[in-house]
């Protein structure tokens, strides 16, 4: 499995320059982090250490139930980030496919419309 | 096989690059201030070192040596990881960004990026939308309302926009047949009439409207800064957070910016390409930061004049306005890719 | 089961809950230690209570004890953005109790003065109120305008904030010299610098879309609450007590009232934008017709008494109708000295233009209002 990575010759052996960036860029937070712990002084203080709410003590719990709103959002994006997705493939071998591929594009996008409709009309792009 | 000098000529590579970004991004900081200040007809930090040249070295050791305030309510593991989440990927994205056509160096052929693989637009995408996670872990970590809605609001928009900045790249895919960014580059490096160059900006300037508005979106910058809108939820996502942890979140907004930026120049200015680059490789990576530069410039320009949306009219902007334009633009690019060819 | 009661159970399964917030008083934009307590659905407030009184000093029952003379400076401190305008109820108050007539030099250094602080307190809240919505660099614009007033007011009352020249019977001093030049150059270039100002705002899409149908209040609402100022003009009703009840010099003056029309964000911030310009053509009206003379009235009791009874004076503030009611007993110190602030009275309006609204206007709705904590806590 290794190898695979060493060999020169397969398409992920570009791939292990990105692994040893994140080799660098996870030592660098950590060292600071590091450093800093050596010289920075820290004083208990339970007021110091609430949460902050503007000067008052906080009402109830941060972590409830957030409103269904978010929810939505989310949903929607699974849908139309994954339809996105496929349009990348295609966009790529289009040069090929020429006006097959026009047409076959519009009958995708037509889909994705209906559905973007549908999801305009039932209000879920309305945030309020 | 990995031979020991392409291993020493990756290690070189990214000790350079990060040398570089890190440099940058601590001066991109500066920059904003001072420019920021020149807007707002005051002078900016120029007290440290001449032109206050040395400032980002002093707001460094300050953020060193602040108290790192954890507090007690907060999720302790999520807590830490979450700025590391957010500026990991953040500083990995340059990984696949090609600065420069290749050069020769003591008899060794160099090329100008740390690697080039054969999805790089992707692994750009991926990594950027990793930082989401840092963003909400730290919002909810915190246990702070703040913190929360700050978390919140970032999470949705983010993903939002992601959907319109991955449609309006779909144009420039059609063109260049490749999501190999040095591909990208490469297509656009002809002329019209001998001397138009063939950016991408040209053929399709929706397609790159909707990319800078959503890739600013995507920064968490000014108009769209909603997620720390400091008036709203006093810092956002990162209220909590002090010393270090704080710069990292920092530190990562600004790498964002900075990737934002090169693809930007990369997808729709021509990269690395000005005149006399094919004679003298090395204006490559001058060229390819004048074209950051700029995107840098509006970046702050746009801070220092817009005020904020409010979220309705963020998330309508979004889903009801840039969609369908980017969808509309995918269907216009491609009729227009058939005419041409 | 039926389909309400299948209904009910999902509705309590995914039942969400409201978020008490607490807004303030440690808050970057409830411009000072106001405390909103807030109860959120996702980004829409469903509820919203004010709690004020961080501030509090009791300047009122303070004025119980001082003599006439001694209470005077207390009302630089209650609305302390605009020192001036404060300052000139109080006196003119105990002028009208004891029944001093003011020379007409005093009359209109006083109006240039007051004005000189209704520009000072726009630009003050035209900053902040641009900065809640996230237009920072307007704030640093006005404040640099602002600053050219502060230094003629150093130069005139010796201080920047709690600014004090005024006493029951004219003024303490007559004007330093240069005074008329100082602003009449400030008077030359103010308009193009808020043409600049304005050009940032008024053109911008978003601040547009953030203020206009934002914190509306009608008409009839504005009056049962009893919103005053730039408030009530907003929703399109003229009043103004310069005009309605004119004291000082401003019967002899030519100035405008402006009003808006839907009573929205953007309306007040169109009327506020205008009374500055006003403020600039009376300030200019006043040194041009700035008669010679004494400063003080010349028979001002050295001892002040004002004869036993009620008395009510109000003056425009630049945050509204400002009010002070005394009741003297003949003596040196009054019985009862209540203020009514307009910001108090104004910030009422707050729950009304918010409920039901997002949370980012709450933030634009405060702003708007133009409150000083000082003057609603007192």
């Amino acid at each position: 499995m290794l190898g695979l990575f060493l060999d020169s010759s397969t398409p992920i052996f570009g791939y292990l320059p990105i692994v040893l960036l994140l080799l660098v860029a996870t030592a660098f937070p950590l060292i600071a982090l590091a450093i800093g712990k050596v010289f920075r002084r820290s004083v208990f203080d339970r007021t110091k250490l609430s949460a902050y709410e503007c000067g008052n003590d906080p009402v109830g719990d941060a972590r409830e139930r957030i409103s269904i709103r978010y929810y939505l959002i989310a949903m929607l994006f699974l849908v139309f980030d994954v339809e996105t997705i496929f349009l990348f493939p295609w966009a790529i071998t289009y040069d090929q496919l020429g006006l097959f591929g026009l047409v076959e594009m519009f009958l995708f996008i037509g889909i994705l419309v209906v559905g973007y409709y549908y999801a305009w009309r039932k209000g879920t792009l309305n945030w309020v | 096989m990995l031979t020991t000098d392409i291993l020493i000529e990756w290690l070189v590579k990214i000790g350079v690059v990060f040398f570089i970004l890190m440099t940058a991004i601590a001066y991109v900081v500066l920059l904003e201030r001072r420019l920021l200040g020149f807007i707002q007809m005051r002078l900016g930090p120029n007290r440290v070192g001449p032109f206050g040249l040395l400032q980002p070295l002093a707001d460094g050791l300050k953020f060193l040596f602040k108290e790192d305030i954890v507090p007690l309510e907060a999720d302790k593991a999520l807590y830490v990881l979450a700025p590391m989440i957010a500026l990991v990927p953040a500083l990995m994205t340059i990984s696949v960004i090609p600065f420069g056509d290749k050069i020769v160096i003591l008899g060794r052929e160099i090329a100008l990026h740390i690697t080039s693989v054969n999805v790089g637009l992707l692994v750009v995408f991926a990594l950027t939308s990793l930082g989401v996670y840092g963003i909400a872990l730290a919002g909810w970590s915190s246990n702070s309302k703040y913190s929360l809605m700050g978390g919140l609001r970032s999470s949705a928009q983010l993903i939002s926009y992601e959907l319109a900045l991955s449609l309006s790249v779909v144009g420039v895919i059609i063109f260049s047949g490749s999501l190999d960014l040095v591909e990208v580059v490469k297509q656009q490096n002809s002329f019209w009439l001998g001397f138009i160059p063939k950016w991408n900006i040209f053929t399709q300037p929706i397609g790159f409207l909707i990319f800078l508005i959503a890739a600013i979106a995507e920064t968490n910058r000014v108009p769209f800064d909603l997620p720390e809108a400091e008036t709203e939820l006093v810092a956002g996502f990162h209220t909590e957070y002090s010393s270090m942890k704080f710069a990292m979140f920092f530190i990562a907004e600004y790498a964002n910016m900075v990737t934002a930026s090169s693809m930007a120049t990369l997808l729709f200015l021509g990269g690395w390409y000005g005149p006399f680059v094919d004679k003298f490789p090395l204006l490559g990576p001058i060229y390819f930061s004048l074209k950051i530069l700029f995107f840098l410039f509006l970046y702050i320009w746009l801070r220092g004049t817009l005020p904020r949306f409010r979220y309705d009219q963020l998330m309508r902007f979004g889903w009801k306005f840039l969609i369908p334009v980017a969808l509309a633009n995918v269907v216009l690019v491609a009729g227009l890719a058939l005419l041409i060819y | 089961m039926s389909e309400l009661a299948k209904y009910n159970e999902v509705a309590e399964e995914f039942a969400t809950e409201e978020l008490v917030l607490n807004m303030g008083p440690q808050h970057p934009s409830t411009h000072g230690v106001l405390r909103v307590v807030l109860k959120l659905d996702g980004e829409i407030v469903t509820d919203l209570d004010c709690d004020i009184g961080y501030l509090h000093r009791g300047v009122e029952k303070i004025c119980e004890h001082r003599t006439y003379a001694m209470i005077a400076p207390y009302f630089d401190r209650t609305d302390y953005v605009a020192a001036v305008s404060n300052g000139l109820c109080y006196v003119e108050t105990v002028e009208k109790a004891m029944g001093i007539e003011v020379p007409p030099r005093a009359q209109y250094l006083r109006v240039a003065l007051t004005e000189l602080s209704r520009i000072s307190s726009h630009l003050l809240w035209l900053g902040t109120h641009a900065m809640d919505v996230g237009a920072m660099t307007i704030f640093l614009w006005a404040f640099r305008e602002r600053e050219e007033i502060l230094k003629i007011f150093e130069n005139f009352f010796g201080a920047r904030l709690t600014c004090h020249a005024f006493r029951i019977g004219g003024m303490s001093y007559d004007a330093y010299e240069g005074f008329e030049q100082e602003v009449k150059q400030f008077c030359d270039r103010f308009p193009t610098r808020l043409a600049e100002m304005e050009q940032m705002l008024n053109s911008n899409r978003i601040w547009l879309s953030r203020t206009v149908g934002v914190g509306i209040i009608s008409a009839e609402d504005a009056i049962d609450l009893g919103l005053t100022g730039a408030c009530l003009r907003g929703s399109g009703i003229e009043w103004d007590i310069r005009k309605a009840h004119p004291y000082e010099c401003y019967s002899e003056l030519e100035f405008d009232i402006p009003y808006g029309e839907n009573g929205d964000t953007y309306d007040r911030y169109l009327v506020r934008m205008e009374e500055m310009r006003q403020a600039r053509r009376i300030v200019i009206q006043t040194i041009d017709k700035l008669p010679t003379g004494a400063v003080t009235a010349a028979r001002v009791p050295k001892v002040l008494k004002p004869p036993a009874g009620d008395y009510y004076h109000s003056n425009e503030s630049p945050k509204g109708e400002l009010g002070i009611y005394l009741v003297s007993d003949g003596s040196t110190q009054p019985v009862r000295l209540r203020i009514r602030p307009p910001c108090f009275v104004n910030l009422q309006a707050l729950k009304k233009m918010c409920v039901g609204r997002l949370y980012a206007d709450v933030v634009a709705v405060i702003g708007t209002l133009d409150i000083v904590l000082g003057e609603v806590d007192r």
